[in-house]
């Protein structure tokens, strides 16, 4: 079984449009570079040159903020869903 | 829109045209409004801005959407009071506050929910939406009403009750999720890309509601006889409001309206949602996301998005970024509502509380002229005041009774 992960608007154009694409891989990195392995240009929208998460970039693992986790090393099991959300403003 | 140019990311610079369009597609960057500075610099001189409407409208050539046929409840030009009595107390020289509690629905929220809804019209959505820690509920459901658009409105479960009733009196569909407001964001975002019909003005139109708050700097600066003051201290809950004044004060010197702009510009959080005051007293240019616990539910946002560029904004300028206990909100609010007549929800307390711990730390200075942001009404966080003030005494009708219980010639407590 393997992971879903939510793709927002703005990668949609690198899915074919597809708003969920599943992949494996038993954690955040993994799961994050299947999704660019698959779906090329992935990696280079969601990392910075020095390989971290651009700060603009938002992950969740089961609605949980990675950074309230083990960030990238974040185990993530089969049938969670792992989001990518661009940071959004509020009040 | 004549003036502007088009989105422009803040991270990376790629240029995108003015639709609703929030976030660069490459490295994730928000967007920003550029707008063509040397047209508006030949359109608006301080006349034609003291000519137009007592709103945010009359700075329609620095606001990305056409003043004509705004989504307007009436939003800005609030008034700007000189603050003598608290200044007194904060040991400061010249202090002003600018007294947002003003607004049609009584928050700065109506200045960034009118540009908002007034472009989402042009773009033509049918359909307004917001994620909330409540005053932008208020808002957007009353400027959606005033629109005849439907909206929807996503706010924390256990927020204010107050809140709750003033935004669900405008006829909105109104969602209470139970969990944190960064919880609440979050499946706004999803939602966002599920529902591409509907404007959630802080998230798809984002790049325009920002823009709204810039007019807290130039109302400011007008009001001051178009001088900029020297410091300015502003609530920090997503960073976007302090990151607009500064970027409003700016952009009024980059048009000719103002000669030189070297405005201070610091920052107040809750101490139980400090993620930005925390990053500035780390030195760290990155915000590290809290879980939020703090009476201050209107800036309790653990996930700032403008966070990073509020921290450049204050060290850019020389500037500070306090945080506060809640009791030194409470505090502050009764401070501010005693010294000079303005009852300030939670938000307004931590302002006041952060300059007066700035003031006695010597970062704001009694030669500055000071400018605080009172940003929302008291009346919608009743609760953060009712278990600290209340009658004087509770007496029968009697003059005897009136003579037992009340010194007329003692101080108000």
């Amino acid at each position: 079984m393997s992971t879903t992960v939510r793709i927002p608007t703005q990668l949609r154009v690198l899915t074919g449009g597809a708003g969920e694409v599943p992949v494996e891989g038993s954690t955040v990195l993994e799961v994050l570079k299947a999704l660019d392995a698959a779906h090329p240009g992935m990696g280079e929208r969601l990392f910075d040159e020095s390989g971290r998460l651009r700060r603009f970039v938002n992950v969740f693992v089961a609605d949980e903020d990675i950074r309230f986790l083990d960030g990238l090393d974040t185990p993530v099991t089969a049938g969670q869903t792992v989001s990518i959300i661009p940071a959004v403003a509020g009040g | 829109m004549p003036f502007v140019d088009g989105l422009r990311c803040r991270e990376c610079g790629r240029s995108y045209p003015a639709e609703a369009l929030h976030v660069c597609e490459f490295c994730f960057g928000p967007l920003e409004v550029a707008y063509d500075y040397d047209a508006v610099r030949a359109a608006m001189s301080r006349e034609s801005v003291a000519a137009g409407p007592p709103t945010i409208w009359r700075y329609a050539p620095l606001l990305p959407a056409e003043a004509e046929g705004a989504v307007d409840l009436g939003a800005g030009w609030t008034p700007l009071m000189r603050a003598d009595r608290l200044a007194a107390e904060l040991g400061l020289g010249e202090l002003w506050l600018k007294n947002d509690t003003m607004n049609p629905t009584g928050s700065f929220k109506d200045r960034v929910t009118s540009v908002a809804l007034t472009k989402a019209r042009e773009l033509g959505f049918k359909v307004a939406a917001c994620a909330s820690t409540g005053n932008l509920a208020n808002s957007v459901a009353a400027h959606a009403a005033r629109a005849g658009m439907r909206s929807f409105v996503f706010i924390p479960a256990d927020l204010e009750q107050q809140k709750i009733v003033t935004t669900a009196v405008y006829g909105c569909t109104l969602i209470a999720i139970e969990g944190t407001y960064d919880d609440v964001n979050r499946l706004c975002a999803e939602l966002t890309s599920e529902h591409p019909s509907w404007a959630f003005v802080n998230v798809n139109v984002r790049t325009y509601y920002a823009e709204g708050s810039k007019t807290l700097a130039f109302e400011v600066a007008e009001q001051l006889g178009w001088r900029a003051p020297d410091h300015v201290v502003v609530p920090i809950a997503s960073g976007s409001q302090l990151t607009k004044i500064h970027k409003g004060f700016k952009e009024l010197a980059e048009v000719g309206l103002l000669d030189e702009v070297q405005t201070r510009v610091s920052g107040a959080q809750a101490l139980g949602c400090s993620p930005v005051a925390t990053a500035f007293a780390h030195g760290d240019d990155f915000v590290r996301p809290v879980r939020p616990s703090t009476i201050a539910k209107s800036l309790a946002i653990g996930n700032p998005a403008d966070g990073p560029y509020a921290l450049d904004a204050v060290r850019a300028t020389g500037g500070a970024i306090g945080a506060v206990t809640d009791e030194e909100i409470v505090e502050a609010i009764q401070l501010l509502a005693r010294t000079e007549g303005i009852f300030a929800e939670t938000a307004g307390g931590v302002t006041i509380a952060t300059l007066a711990k700035l003031a006695a730390s010597g970062v704001v200075r009694r030669d500055e002229r000071v400018v605080a942001f009172i940003t929302g009404n008291g009346l919608k966080t009743l609760d953060a005041v009712a278990g600290v003030v209340g009658p004087t005494a509770t007496i029968k009708p009697t003059l005897e009774a009136f003579a037992a219980a009340v010194d007329p010639e003692g101080q108000p407590s």
